[in-house]
């Protein structure tokens, strides 16, 4: 575990050199900021939540694609209850939400069988129009102003940690280290103070609960008896009955955790990151969570630092363009990466393909001055592309993942 | 033997009408929620969709949903899921459309030409996916639901600055108008002969004859040809189909890239038939609603075109329900929740049929 760390260490502290590198060729200085940072850690939560209740779900044995629609009408329920009784009550109902658009896909996979695919797929049509139809019916009595928009949701506090980035704790304003190191346009140094001042600075409690899901996650499901017993559900179902474990309702409680922090994740974007719910507000995160959940290899550590990387792609969409051109050197440099591996692995014809690839995207970064807004907006939908087929996908999934199960072995 | 025929047929109606009944229940309720009478409702919607020009809309709102559900519905025969048709159906219209306005060809070689562009780019937009999964092993549910994200952003990328034909000024962002040549003529001079009139915004899509002739082809190439066996095969049992000599990744490809030729076609039918051009205006959720139409029909051509029909008729004939002050978005509920209710009916059937089986079996056994 503890090399593990320090492998994850030593990976970061090489990514940020590079982008301290690229910031630097470019002048594209939003790529190191507290801004960007703060932006990437609040754009990643709704992934790691996504994230981890599809862990909950697949590693009880139900592929979950309706995670989509559960945070769909997390988001709505966010907005609607949250404008009218306050924003935690609007989480909660977010979460309630959530987990009744579970029920529906645990009903449909666990007790009928239909295949999990299928299941999910119909729950996010089902979600979407639901909602759709939901916030015409309150704009027709007048209390929205528009079908695809819920009035304002008052916000949610924020703080910092105490010392390091100027937390205020019971009246008493501490020093702010990391913010003022990251003033101080130290090459390298300030671009690491700066990441960190970003990801512990002007935290949303919401988003602190969040991140806390991530080591609670990885304690109840490998250690303590509900979480073996629910990964043996995924695992080998059949085996687990025979010791007395109620798979089916192992499954019921994976999914049903899954649709809650699913909606959560949905009303997280509808109360912390915005202040209101829009229609297309999730915009295919459930999804992005999926894919960091594969990249993760079905771990919650992996799943945080998926999000990470998605959550980056996205807070440099949103601020400004400039970076995302300035990402492009970053795809060259990994591919480059890329060609060096292969070299010495001695495939010289992949080796060869990808360098040609690696100087396309180096032409294309020199020859455009300025991405168009229309292809900016496609960056966290290209990333996720390319980390998917970048990563290893030497994947260890659960065994009876998405495997209709029957109790007594019947099909 | 009469007796057991007599229950198939049953098992086979029962499913649909379980599944009719749940959700008519189902959106009644949700009427009931907005303090309306869902007789009203129904008896609106009937009375509206039935009339001839309600009729040709039902027609023309399901023939892209047809073909796309034979997109799908080739995916689903091979053991994928193609999600991707959206984007595949977009770029395939944009396309489409802005190269067939390029050149002048003779009236049915124009229209051609243009469903082959159409077809090459749907295809090479879900090879994309199909690479990924044979080559990487990237879920294809994944890669096609971000590529239609991306197919999204390219398309008003590419409308806006390079496809848009700046002679006329509209506000409404267009392609250049196809010329006569490359239009699909309409179906309703046709009509007309048996004594059909013609209703304010009717006509029928020429497409409407070409969906109908895709689905027989679906079901010829599927269920007839060695080709098709080895698709099922590979979706259904990969390693005994490999065993048997069928290169299952090599199919999984082609399956992603067949789809997608098929669903860059579904976009054509309003380009080709009415607007005559691609502009902003261009229908959105084409994809997902044949996702639906797709599982509904279970990949049959024909179940495909009746679910088609109704998706369509619920659509059309909601808009009505704007008359007694019901949100006509209710037919998405309509639709969802007959997708949902049929899934698991089917499901419920199935099961039922194997246990029947096991007894009857035991029954033989006994005696």
């Amino acid at each position: 575990m503890k090399t593990k760390a320090l492998k994850f260490l030593r990976y970061a502290t090489m990514l940020v050199f590079v982008l301290t590198v690229i910031r630097q060729i470019t002048g594209a200085s939003d790529l190191t900021s507290v801004g960007t940072a703060s932006a990437a850690l609040l754009l990643s939560v709704p992934i790691v939540l996504a994230g981890l209740g599809g862990l909950f779900s697949e590693r009880s044995g139900v592929v979950n694609i309706g995670l989509e629609g559960m945070m769909v009408m997390g988001a709505w329920a966010g907005g609607m209850i949250g404008t009218k009784h306050g924003p935690w009550i609007g989480l909660i109902a977010a979460i309630i939400f959530g987990a009744v658009g579970a029920l529906v896909h645990a009903i449909a996979t666990i007790t009928f069988g239909v295949d999990h695919v299928v299941s999910g797929v119909a729950i996010n049509i089902i979600a979407m129009g639901l909602v759709r139809y939901l916030s015409t019916i309150l704009y027709k009595s007048g209390a929205w102003q528009g079908p695809s928009q819920s009035p304002d949701v008052n916000s949610i506090g924020t703080n910092s940690l105490p010392i390091l980035s100027g937390g205020q704790y019971f009246g008493w304003k501490s020093p702010d280290l990391l913010g003022s190191l990251a003033e101080k346009h130290w090459f390298f140094i300030s671009d690491i103070a700066a990441i960190l001042r970003g990801i512990t600075g002007d935290l949303s409690y919401v988003t602190v609960i969040a991140m806390a899901m991530v080591p609670l996650s990885l304690f109840v499901l490998w250690k303590t008896a509900f979480g073996l017993r629910l990964r043996s559900a995924g695992e080998a179902p059949i085996a687990a009955e025979s010791l007395g474990v109620n798979v089916y309702a192992m499954k019921y409680a994976g999914v049903l955790i899954s649709g809650a922090l699913a909606g959560l994740g949905g009303g997280f974007l509808a109360i912390v990151a915005a202040n209101h719910y829009q229609e297309n507000q999730v915009a295919g995160r459930g999804y992005i969570g999926l894919a960091a959940l594969l990249f993760g290899n079905y771990r919650p550590g992996g799943i945080l630092m998926g999000a990470g990387l998605f959550g980056f792609a996205d807070a440099l969409q949103l601020r400004d363009s400039a970076s995302v051109h300035a990402l492009i050197l970053l795809i060259v440099v990994v591919l480059l990466a890329l060609v060096v591996r292969d070299v010495r692995k001695g495939k010289i014809i992949k080796a060869g393909a990808t360098f040609i690839f690696a100087g396309l995207s180096l032409w294309y970064f020199l020859a455009v001055k300025e991405l168009p807004g229309q292809l900016v907006t496609m960056t966290p939908y290209i990333a996720t592309l390319l980390i998917m087929s970048l990563a290893s996908q030497r994947l260890r999934m659960p065994a009876a993942d998405g495997i209709p199960y029957r109790r007594g072995g019947l099909r | 033997m009469k007796k057991l025929k007599l229950s198939t047929v049953l098992l086979a109606l029962a499913a649909p009408l379980a599944a009719a009944v749940v959700s008519i229940i189902i959106s009644s309720v949700a009427v009931l929620a907005s303090k309306k009478s869902p007789f009203d409702a129904y008896k609106t919607m009937w009375d509206f969709g039935t009339t001839s020009g309600s009729l040709m809309q039902v027609l023309n709102t399901a023939t892209p949903y047809y073909i796309a559900a034979v997109a799908i519905a080739i995916t689903f025969r091979a053991g994928l899921f193609n999600i991707g048709v959206e984007g595949q159906l977009r770029l395939g219209a944009i396309f489409g459309a802005y190269f067939g306005a390029k050149f002048i060809l003779p009236p049915v070689l124009h229209v051609i030409a243009i469903m082959v562009i159409a077809m090459t780019i749907g295809g090479l937009w879900a090879a994309i996916a199909g690479y990924l999964k044979v080559k990487r092993g990237v879920s294809e549910v994944i890669s096609t639901i971000m590529l239609n994200s991306l197919a999204g952003g390219l398309s008003s990328y590419l409308l806006a600055n390079y496809f848009v034909d700046r002679t006329t000024d509209s506000n409404n962002m267009s392609t250049k108008t196809l010329p006569k040549s490359g239009q699909f003529p309409n179906l309703m001079p046709l009509l007309n002969k048996f004594g059909v009139a013609d209703q304010p915004g009717g006509g029928v899509y020429g497409m409407l004859v070409f969906a109908i002739a895709l689905g027989f082809v679906f079901w010829f190439v599927i269920n007839r040809t060695r080709f098709g066996f080895e698709l099922r095969a590979s979706g259904s049992n990969p390693i005994a189909a490999r065993f048997s000599g069928v290169n299952s990744r090599r199919m999984t490809f082609v399956a992603m890239a067949l789809s997608g030729a098929v669903a860059g076609l579904a976009g054509l039918p309003a380009v080709l038939g009415d607007t005559h051009a691609f502009n902003m205006g261009f229908r959105t959720g084409i994809g997902f609603s044949a996702i639906a139409v797709a599982l509904l029909g279970r990949n049959n051509p024909v179940g495909m075109g009746l679910s088609a029909l109704l998706f369509g008729f619920l659509e059309v004939s909601s808009r009505s329900l704007e008359l007694i002050d019901i949100a006509p978005e209710t037919y998405v509920i309509m639709q969802g929740s007959i997708l949902l209710s049929s899934v698991i009916a089917y499901e419920v059937v199935r099961r039922y049929k194997i246990t029947l089986q096991s007894k009857e079996l035991a029954k033989a056994v006994v005696a």
